[in-house]
């Protein structure tokens, strides 16, 4: 059936089966290869975007049910060719060894900054729980989500 | 991993949900928050033939106060329930099961309906549901409305009193009519396990007894079980630690707890009665919290 998605900002019409996955249809139909599949059984959290703002796990997802939505991938956190504050947040912290947890672990970190500006350690612990990252042992991941934060704070400020 | 091959329908309307399901037959599958039939159908555990995706129907979602119930529509994200400030006030075994459900990126699409329809014996709700004394509605084109106790709702393993053409509509979940407290308690290996045990208790008190009392467990037997003897021995006493830890026995003897990758029949037994205890005593200092001096 026909779909039509709005991805990073750009609208995208495509033909799909049902039965395709929505982190499929992103990597294969849309060449967007940002997004990662691991586990593909709902554990691993790399597949994450956001689904109207909110994170889900794009491999238990249709991408039927995205139609007339909007998806945010990890390619669409850089605006005007400029780095966001989360992705500068993740280089300059050290927030990444192999990166293939990266993209799904900064999109958590921006929806969490939207409804939580000054997150504790704690909530951005809480906040990454359903994501898997198998390098870091996770504290460079907190303390760059927790950078994002304190530089957002500044320049709003 | 891919599902086989299945129609879709997106439906924008109640009505257009029920005739849906009702043109079509037991490989028909209403598609809610997926956070469950997705992985089943990928592993082809289950193979429906056709899902009615029921998200674009307006009024299934949302929580409020009516009739005595604190009502839940199916749609009701778990995420939802976590961040209600009404269910903080008003359901306390709810309240604490929320943020144990899953993780963070499925709560954001598991539904409360959903869940209690699959009738996983893993399910968090289920126990939560039953311990409260909750009920269902459940809607049908050609027979309309009817309301399914909780404690009928569960078969067996993955199977509910829902027929084919029915939708679960709504969880009604009787308010509380004096001080009363309730906890969920659950053993997990990480976020996002199974249950290893899950407890979920509820208390009434009636002046300085207990009025109310419901234990249900979630993840030792083939569905959520209602420890009803346990639930009995507590009625009309007054609350404390032998009691609770004599009930703690009484839910340890009606569970039925497979030795897994999760821990021996044994160990599960053995939470249980541990887990019945603690939340009892937590829920009947809750109660005890909300009693206004004479």
């Amino acid at each position: 059936m026909e779909i039509t998605v709005t991805v990073n900002g750009v609208e995208r019409t495509a033909d799909v089966e049902p039965r395709v996955l929505l982190a499929d249809f992103i990597r294969t139909h849309l060449g967007l290869t940002g997004t990662h599949i691991g586990c593909d059984t709902t554990s691993c959290g790399v597949c994450t975007v956001l689904l109207d703002g909110t994170p889900v796990k794009s491999c238990t997802v249709f991408a039927v049910q995205a139609d007339g939505r909007s998806i945010t991938t990890v390619e669409g956190l850089r605006t005007n060719g400029e780095l966001s504050s989360m992705q500068k947040a993740f280089k300059a912290e050290h927030g990444l060894q192999c990166g293939f947890c990266t993209p799904a672990m900064m999109l958590v970190g921006k929806h969490l900054l939207e409804s939580n500006p000054d997150p504790s350690e704690d909530d951005i612990r809480w906040a990454i729980s359903g994501n898997l990252c198998r390098c870091t042992g996770y504290v460079n991941i907190v303390k760059a989500i927790r950078a994002a934060a304190s530089e957002s704070k500044g320049v709003s400020a | 991993m891919y599902p086989a091959a299945f129609d879709y329908v997106a439906v924008h309307t109640l009505d257009e949900a029920l005739a849906t399901l009702s043109e079509g037959d037991e490989d028909t599958k209403v598609l809610a928050g997926g956070q469950s039939l997705i992985p089943m159908m990928k592993l082809r555990l289950a193979t429906p033939t056709k899902l009615v995706d029921i998200n674009r129907v307006p009024g299934l979602s949302g929580l409020d106060v009516s009739d005595g119930h604190l009502v839940v529509g199916a749609l009701t994200r778990h995420n939802d329930v976590v961040n209600s400030d009404l269910v903080k006030a008003e359901n306390h075994t709810m309240a604490a099961a929320a943020p144990w459900i899953a993780d963070p990126l499925v709560r954001n699409l598991g539904t409360v309906g959903g869940s209690l329809a699959h009738a996983d014996p893993q399910g968090d709700w289920g126990s939560v549901m039953l311990a409260c004394g909750a009920e269902v509605v459940a809607v049908s084109s050609s027979r309309g409305e009817r309301t399914i106790p909780v404690t009928e709702l569960f078969v067996d393993l993955f199977t509910s009193a829902l027929e084919p053409d029915e939708l679960l509509t709504e969880v009604r979940v009787p308010r509380y009519t004096g001080p009363a407290g309730g906890t969920y308690l659950k053993l997990e290996r990480k976020v996002g396990d199974y249950a290893t045990v899950g407890v979920a208790v509820h208390l009434q008190l009636d002046g300085d007894r207990i009025g109310q009392a419901g234990i249900a467990l979630t993840g030792v037997g083939s569905k959520n079980i209602k420890a009803t003897q346990a639930e009995g021995a507590l009625i009309g006493q007054v609350p404390g630690d032998e009691l609770f830890a004599h009930a703690g026995e009484l839910a340890a003897a009606a569970a039925d707890p497979r030795t897994d990758v999760r821990g021996t029949a044994e160990f599960k037994r053995s939470v249980v009665s541990t887990f019945v205890r603690r939340g009892l005593s937590e829920a009947a200092s809750q109660a005890a919290g909300q009693v206004v001096p004479a």
